[in-house]
């Protein structure tokens, strides 16, 4: 079945490269996802495939830089990776804790010729 | 030869843009909207015919179903006497603010002050399309179990109120609050909780105490 919501996600990708690749061949789409944000996953390429024909961006590749979920104690300043069963601080078993990293959701740069 | 161009623009900042401006048009018209998710059967649509009891005039609202086929939900809103609009999403798994922007003008907008849009039961994706509301509330529900704020974390992230429904089911099913609500607070700080039980009415008045004032700031 196909998920909408990954077509979705890949058209909105598709629109950001041609509006940015001007009449370039685009070569490359370098994507920046972290954990909290990942509703993307690598079965997008192939949805990429069937959306990207026909345009300048066919044949090109989807390439994921993942940034891993980090938290911030605010107890004690440890910065850890949370697990999906505890956001409590491995270091000082703290629950006051911040995400510093991993909400990244963007088109960070296209490789074109 | 290969040419690295920078972009540096999220992926749905196209979304984003189209939701300001179904706000703007909201502001114009003075009407609040709040954004309604939950997974399927958290109570969603039981939840707004209870608000509107619990209202009981105080606030004139619309509201728009977001489901994947049916308009059952709608059909139920509309029986309890609310202008209702139903968006099919033809098999998407979110409402997004185009189709925001199209059900809008279906509602009679300039006779209401709040207009309650019920996101698509999932929670996933929602949570990453902002469709033009003031407020996103999620609905957890105590069978869902305590661990969902770990499992869900943008869900829980990206909501302004947290509705804890069901809690007339809390002596019969594990639900260990204390962790829920340490999970909540890591990922939102500070973000206002109200526990109720559509089945019961129970402190259903407390949550639309709150929203008359987010709606009417003066009064």
């Amino acid at each position: 079945m196909i998920n909408m919501h990954e077509l979705s996600v890949t058209q909105s990708i598709l629109d950001i490269a041609l509006k940015n690749a001007g009449t370039r061949k685009i070569k490359q789409i370098n994507l920046v996802i972290g954990q909290f944000s990942s509703i993307v996953d690598d079965s997008v390429q192939f949805y990429w495939e069937i959306i990207s024909k026909d345009t300048s961006a066919e044949g090109s590749l989807l390439h994921f830089e993942r940034i891993p979920g980090e938290m911030t104690c605010q107890n004690c300043g440890h910065i850890f990776h949370p697990t999906d069963e505890t956001f409590d601080c491995p270091s000082c078993s703290s629950p006051f804790v911040k995400i510093s990293k991993g909400e990244e959701f963007q088109v960070d740069s296209i490789d074109v010729e | 030869m290969t040419m690295r161009i920078p972009v540096v623009e999220n992926i749905l900042s196209a979304n984003d843009r189209i939701a300001d401006r179904n706000r703007e048009m909201l502001d114009e018209l003075g009407v609040y909207a709040i954004n309604i998710m939950a997974s399927p059967g958290a109570g969603k649509t039981s939840f707004i015919l209870k608000m509107l009891e619990a209202l009981n005039g105080r606030l004139k609202f619309g509201v728009i179903e977001g489901d994947l086929a049916t308009s059952i939900d709608a059909e139920k809103a509309m029986a309890a006497g609310l202008p209702a609009v139903q968006i099919n999403t033809g098999g998407e798994c979110h409402l997004d603010a185009v189709m925001l922007a199209d059900a809008l003008p279906a509602l009679p907008l300039q006779d209401l002050n709040l207009v309650v849009v019920e996101n698509v039961g999932n929670l996933v994706c929602p949570a990453n399309f902002q469709i033009g509301t003031h407020l996103n509330v999620l609905i957890a529900s105590i069978p869902e179990g305590d661990d969902k704020p770990y499992k869900y974390p943008s869900m829980y992230r990206g909501m302004q109120v947290l509705i804890i429904n069901k809690i007339d089911l809390l002596p019969y099913v594990p639900f260990d609050m204390d962790y829920f609500k340490k999970g909540v607070e890591a990922l939102n700080p500070g973000v206002a909780v109200f526990p109720i039980s559509c089945k019961t009415g129970e402190n259903m008045d407390a949550w639309v105490d709150w929203l008359v004032k987010k709606v009417n700031p003066r009064t």
